[in-house]
């Protein structure tokens, strides 16, 4: 008669992933950690977000009319003049948010490559996901998504346009011009769409990242994250509106 | 009242780590009051009866606490039922007629036995290297000399129900360990008893658990499989001990220079 004694192995289960070097430097050791490139997903999410928002506000100067929204553009580039001259608060900015670009980014790709090579072989069987839901499982295309159209917008709007009248400087007009076009104004709404579902789902992990969390308040870290990503998209999303209306033209 | 249930089920063989492994198709008819395993029992017995290997699953105190057994069942770790190891769930959950997928965990860290059968050590690891207080021994100190508030010693509780069955990586969709690691490491650290160690067993605990399981993505899913409902806070609670360690265990001067 066969019987069910199953041979264990006498070798252990081995590593899947190179160890953290203890006597590396300890930033570098934290670099190594997943749980460390969390913190810095976070940390860096923290400013991409500021970004984002600043963006939104100032964009909301659409409503005010041409003047005072080219008005706004200008004095990104004169910002803190004359404390600092012209360009340089702008271009600290530039430097701290490419900074925040990359390694949000260099360390979502790192995890993800840590993450296929965990499970190599998937199940078999459909999966029953219970609370893992569509922004947290689409983090990886959302952030695509908006990376793909963060460079078109780049060219659009502050290079070389993108065939609308692109005038530098112009700030109004050029914004106006490309979203008239329909193809764009699709792509700006696709982009945003996947802005607003990347930050429901990037706001609530930042908190578990970098370990916020307090019964006072973990109840309603899910509102939070959700009230302020309806919030840009939203407001984001009327300014394609607002245009094709010809509210604004 | 027992009802008797006709079942179909489709199970995962695979004979060893290295041979091609695929769904076989088994009936089998048992009484509604039976467990999950007990409902595996019978569909065994009755493979040996036909001179056939049975299928091979772990299990040990079949009452919930020991962690060994858990399968995926219909896709889920441990089954449709919440807060229930799969040697707790009982067949009334299943309808009659029923189709039933199981299959067993799947991460590199858990590499495959047999069939049903993981090769979870790399749970060892992780509490070899910090999971553990250090006292001396002798005589049981007394319960009362240390205060520990009821909060806490609720909270270390909830954390210490954890009972390493390894369905948080089974059912994460990255294969990440972290609710088992930071249950494992917070029912010490919230202690006083801990204290002496927290920073060393944190840096050890994540960096171990790292070797081997993905990364948390903040998903969720381990908390909805895990038979002891374990929530992912003490996985923030780790987060936020690991970044104090590096910091704590670099101010004792080189204390702790090699790993
Ligand atoms: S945390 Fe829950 S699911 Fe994970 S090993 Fe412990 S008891 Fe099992
Ligand atoms: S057999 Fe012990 S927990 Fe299921």
């Amino acid at each position: 008669m066969p019987h069910a004694t199953v041979a264990r192995p006498g070798a252990e289960a081995p590593p899947v992933h190179k160890p953290v070097d203890r006597n590396a430097p300890w930033p570098v050791q934290f670099w190594q950690s997943a749980v460390g490139k969390k913190w810095l997903m976070a940390l860096s999410g923290v400013a991409l977000w500021g970004f984002v928002f600043v963006h939104m506000i100032g964009n909301l100067k659409l409503y005010l009319g041409e003047k005072d929204y080219n008005e706004y553009g200008e004095s990104l580039r004169t910002l803190l003049h004359p404390i600092m001259p012209n360009h340089v608060v702008l271009w600290i900015m530039r430097i701290g948010l490419i900074g925040a670009f990359v390694i949000h980014i260099v360390a979502a790709a790192s995890l993800t490559q840590m993450n296929r090579r965990s499970r190599p072989v998937g199940y078999q069987s459909t999966r029953d996901y219970i609370s893992a839901n569509f922004a947290s499982r689409s983090m990886r295309i959302t952030g695509v998504i908006i990376l793909a159209y963060l460079i078109f917008h780049l060219f659009d709007l502050s290079w070389t346009g993108t065939g609308a009248t692109y005038v530098r400087g112009d700030v109004y007009d050029n914004v106006v011009g490309s979203l008239q076009r329909p193809w764009s104004a699709a792509a700006y709404a696709i982009a945003n769409i996947a802005l607003g579902i990347h930050l429901f789902h990037g706001t609530w992990s930042m908190f578990q990242s970098m370990g916020l969390n307090n019964p006072r308040y973990n109840s309603i870290r899910r509102a939070i994250a959700f009230g302020m990503s309806t919030v840009v998209a939203v407001a984001n999303l009327t300014f394609p509106i607002l245009v094709a209306t010809k509210v604004v033209k | 009242m027992t009802n008797m249930l006709n079942l179909t089920l489709k199970v995962w063989r695979q004979a060893g780590p290295d041979q091609p492994g695929r769904f076989e198709e088994y009936t089998t008819t048992v009484a509604d009051d039976a467990s999950f395993l007990e409902m595996l029992d019978y569909v065994n017995e009755d493979l040996i009866a036909h001179d056939q290997e049975p299928i091979a699953f772990d299990h040990d105190c079949r009452e919930g606490i020991c962690g060994s057994c858990g399968v995926m069942i219909d896709g889920q770790a441990h089954g449709p039922q919440k807060g229930t190891a799969t040697c707790q769930l009982h067949m009334r959950k299943f309808a009659d007629g029923s189709h039933i997928t199981v299959e067993p965990w799947r991460a590199a860290g858990f590499p495959l036995i047999r069939d049903l059968s993981v090769d979870r050590s790399a749970f060892d690891r992780i509490i070899e290297s910090g999971g553990y207080i250090s006292v001396s021994t002798g005589a049981a100190p007394e319960a009362n000399m240390i205060p520990v508030p009821k909060d806490v010693a609720d909270a270390a509780m909830d954390a210490a129900a954890c009972i390493g069955c390894g369905a948080c990586v089974a059912a994460c969709p990255n294969s990440a360990a972290s609710l088992f690691t930071s249950a494992k490491m917070q029912q010490l650290n919230l202690l006083p008893q801990g204290q002496a160690e927290r920073w060393r067993r944190t840096e050890d605990m994540v960096e171990t658990m790292e070797e081997f399981f993905g990364s948390c993505t903040n998903h969720g899913e381990c908390q909805e499989a895990c038979p002891k409902e374990i929530p992912i806070d003490f996985i923030a609670m780790m987060n936020r001990d690991y970044l104090k360690a590096k910091f704590a265990n670099r101010r004792r001067g080189g204390q702790r220079k090699a790993g």
